[in-house]
């Protein structure tokens, strides 16, 4: 889960790290009046997308007046698909040099990493790879003062900012680890006069440690669909073809997306109801596909913890409840397969053996082979 | 032979009395695993399939000692079922569970590598010796002797192929399922040096998919040590940039982690990409 970059702030706030003064609004007016008593500000747009700034979604205002109109303009935006309804006001940093700094995690390593570079700002992403260190940290024993001396040697600092660095580095740290973030990212981290400021905060937390973060607000950025979904305890991805396609497991749900493609069809959605559902969740998973009115309805099932029978028993379920009428490809192999095939064969569906063939059946009958 | 695990590992199952974890017992014991003791707290004393309940991996050990353990455990509890398991003194720990938070996983990891023991996964179907021994979920039927070795990042998919191989009349090795997380205890090239090691490994299959660095990774190593041929696949070709697509690890960011750039340094390695997955057992056929 993505933090807005004002909750990210207050996080970094309440451990101790520098964050410009500032104040999250949602409408022009109350804009106006977090300006008051600030010089120049920044205005940011508190949605999930990076590069807000070249999408027009930060700007800058040097009066409350003119604060307000700048406001206007954000909230009524929409940025890449994203409707602006928070802004973050607050004062203009006087920079003399743009770093980055994040902690995340390695997989190669198996263990957390900062990242840190002297090229910080919008395009780090291009930053050559000898200009971004990367320090693997061993977790059993954490963020030591030794760590931070040595990242700095490797970034070429010294003086007050290495020292900056001992204090800032170990906090940073400790939200990462608090947190259960996936991503600490502080970009850009600003050198001002009065030392280090994080001017953005990025964090994000593990979608899987969130029960043990019940005090964070829930944040979604999604389609209802995928919300739908999420409740289910689905895999849920919307794609913009006709073919609707359910399987069980992301590897094989990807791969026939794949083949799909391979074959000339377009996917309408990526859906992986996981191993062991039951006749329910595996109906109800159904019943989503088919509200998104998709051509085809294409059912790959390799039952292991999957058993086949209840992938047909709750086909048949919905068909007889809701009626399913558009044409359907169904495979079905594994665990309990002759049970799951008698019971389509009751309905008059014979399913498919191999992936290829339901495959090619499903893009045929859309029309598109 | 076979890599990891053979007829002879003693296996404890940690959280037998659950659901899965008693029917997996029943299913290991089927395919000929030799399963010591269960683990469940509170439950010590009972059976489940004929195998002694213990309420600690402490207690278990001085009863039954067991090489390899594999977690029933639900997400929450299962780190300190791993932690459990390394501090009793297991050298191979199989994590069935998904969804185990990161920071868990890291910090399983970092005591497993202190205690010099194989972690499998988490969120992966497990390891299975074809003929001899499994230690996870896989379906029975599909897994019989033979020359091939397979290691993949994705279940059902790992299935779907070792599916046409059987029918193809070929069997396997080892196959390892090294699970679907971002942070797992055994990659690629942990495996595909043991295969290289093992005599009986003719080829080696493996099953790949977008998203992270292990392929390249993976190829970087077989173009330097890895003597045997190897046929790849690879899910996630028509998946959209910046789409999580289920898994942890299947995602594009960055541009980093696509499937050209997979496929080009499996490519570079000497590697055989299948298209399709039904063309993998055709192709471990030609180079048999």
């Amino acid at each position: 889960m993505k933090l807005y970059e004002y909750l990210g702030k207050e996080l970094f706030r309440d451990y101790g790290i520098p964050v410009p003064r500032g104040k999250v609004v949602s409408s022009p007016e109350e804009a106006a009046a977090a300006a008051e008593g600030l010089a120049d500000v920044v205005i940011k747009s508190q949605v999930l997308s990076g590069k807000r700034g070249k999408a027009g979604g930060i700007s800058f205002a040097s009066s409350p007046a003119e604060a307000k109109t700048e406001a206007e303009r954000i909230l009524k935006m929409e940025l890449n698909g994203l409707v602006v309804d928070k802004l973050l006001v607050e004062e203009k940093l006087s920079i003399e040099q743009e770093l980055y700094l994040a902690i995340t995690v390695d997989g190669s390593a198996r263990c957390p990493v900062v990242l840190a570079s002297l090229d910080g700002g919008m395009d780090v992403e291009e930053v050559a790879e000898e200009r971004m260190i990367k320090w693997p940290i061993d977790i059993s024993i954490g963020m030591q003062s030794y760590m931070v001396r040595e990242i700095c040697r490797q970034l070429g600092i010294s003086g007050n900012l290495q020292k900056e660095f001992i204090s800032f580095l170990p906090k940073l740290y400790r939200i990462f680890r608090a947190l259960d973030a996936e991503l600490a990212e502080i970009n850009p981290l600003a050198v001002t006069p009065d030392g280090l400021v994080a001017a953005d905060a990025k964090v994000t937390i593990d979608d899987d440690a969130l029960y043990r973060h019940s005090s964070l607000p829930k944040i979604k950025e999604k389609t209802a669909l995928e919300l739908k979904a999420e409740e289910l305890d689905l895999a849920y991805v919307e794609l913009d073809g006709n073919i609707a396609i359910m399987a069980n497991g992301a590897g094989i749900t990807m791969a026939t997306l794949d083949i799909v493609q391979h074959y000339g069809g377009a996917p309408a959605n990526f859906l992986d109801f996981g191993g062991g559902a039951d006749v329910e969740r595996t109906a109800q998973a159904l019943e989503l596909l088919l509200g998104t009115n998709p051509k085809v309805l294409l059912i790959n099932i390799f039952g292991g913890i999957t058993r086949c029978d209840v992938v047909a028993e709750a086909f048949v379920q919905v068909k007889e409840s809701r009626g399913i009428d558009l044409p359907v490809s169904f495979r079905l192999v594994g665990t309990n397969e002759t049970e799951g095939r008698d019971i389509l064969a009751k309905v008059g569906i014979k399913a498919f053996t191999t992936m290829d063939e339901a495959v090619r059946h499903a893009v045929e009958l859309t029309g598109a082979a | 032979m076979a890599i990891y695990v053979n007829e002879k590992t003693r296996v404890l199952v940690q959280g037998i009395t659950g659901k899965q974890g008693s029917f997996h017992t029943g299913q290991m014991l089927a395919y000929g695993t030799q399963i010591v003791g269960g683990v469940s707290p509170g439950k010590g004393g009972q059976k489940v399939e004929g195998v002694p309940v213990f309420d600690t991996v402490f207690a278990a050990m001085e009863k039954e000692p067991a090489e390899a353990a594999i977690l029933f455990i639900p997400a929450p509890f299962a780190r300190d079922a791993a932690l459990e398991a390394l501090n009793a003194g297991l050298k191979l720990v199989v994590l069935i569970p998904e969804h185990i938070p990161l920071h868990d996983a890291m910090e399983i990891m970092a005591y497993a590598k202190a205690k010099n023991a194989v972690v499998v996964g988490p969120n992966t179907f497990g390891l299975v010796s074809s003929g001899r021994s499994k230690i996870g979920i896989m379906p029975n039927r599909y897994f019989i002797p033979g020359p091939v070795g397979v290691v993949s990042r994705s279940g059902t998919l790992c299935y779907e192929i070792v599916g046409h191989l059987t029918t193809g009349e070929i069997g396997t090795t080892t196959v390892v399922g090294l699970g679907g997380d971002r942070v797992v205890g055994l990659h690629f090239i942990d495996v595909l040096s043991q295969f290289e090691a093992d005599p009986d490994t003719k080829a080696i299959v493996l099953v790949g998919e977008i998203g992270g660095s292990a392929e390249e990774e993976a190829s970087a190593f077989i173009k330097k040590s890895v003597s045997k041929p190897v046929i790849a696949y690879l899910a996630g070709k028509s998946a959209p940039p910046g789409k999580r697509m289920g898994h942890a690890g299947a995602i594009i960011e960055r541009g980093r982690g696509t499937f050209a750039s997979k496929v080009k340094a499996l490519s570079a390695a000497g590697v055989k990409v299948a298209a399709l997955p039904n063309e993998v057992a055709t192709m471990v056929k030609e180079v048999l």
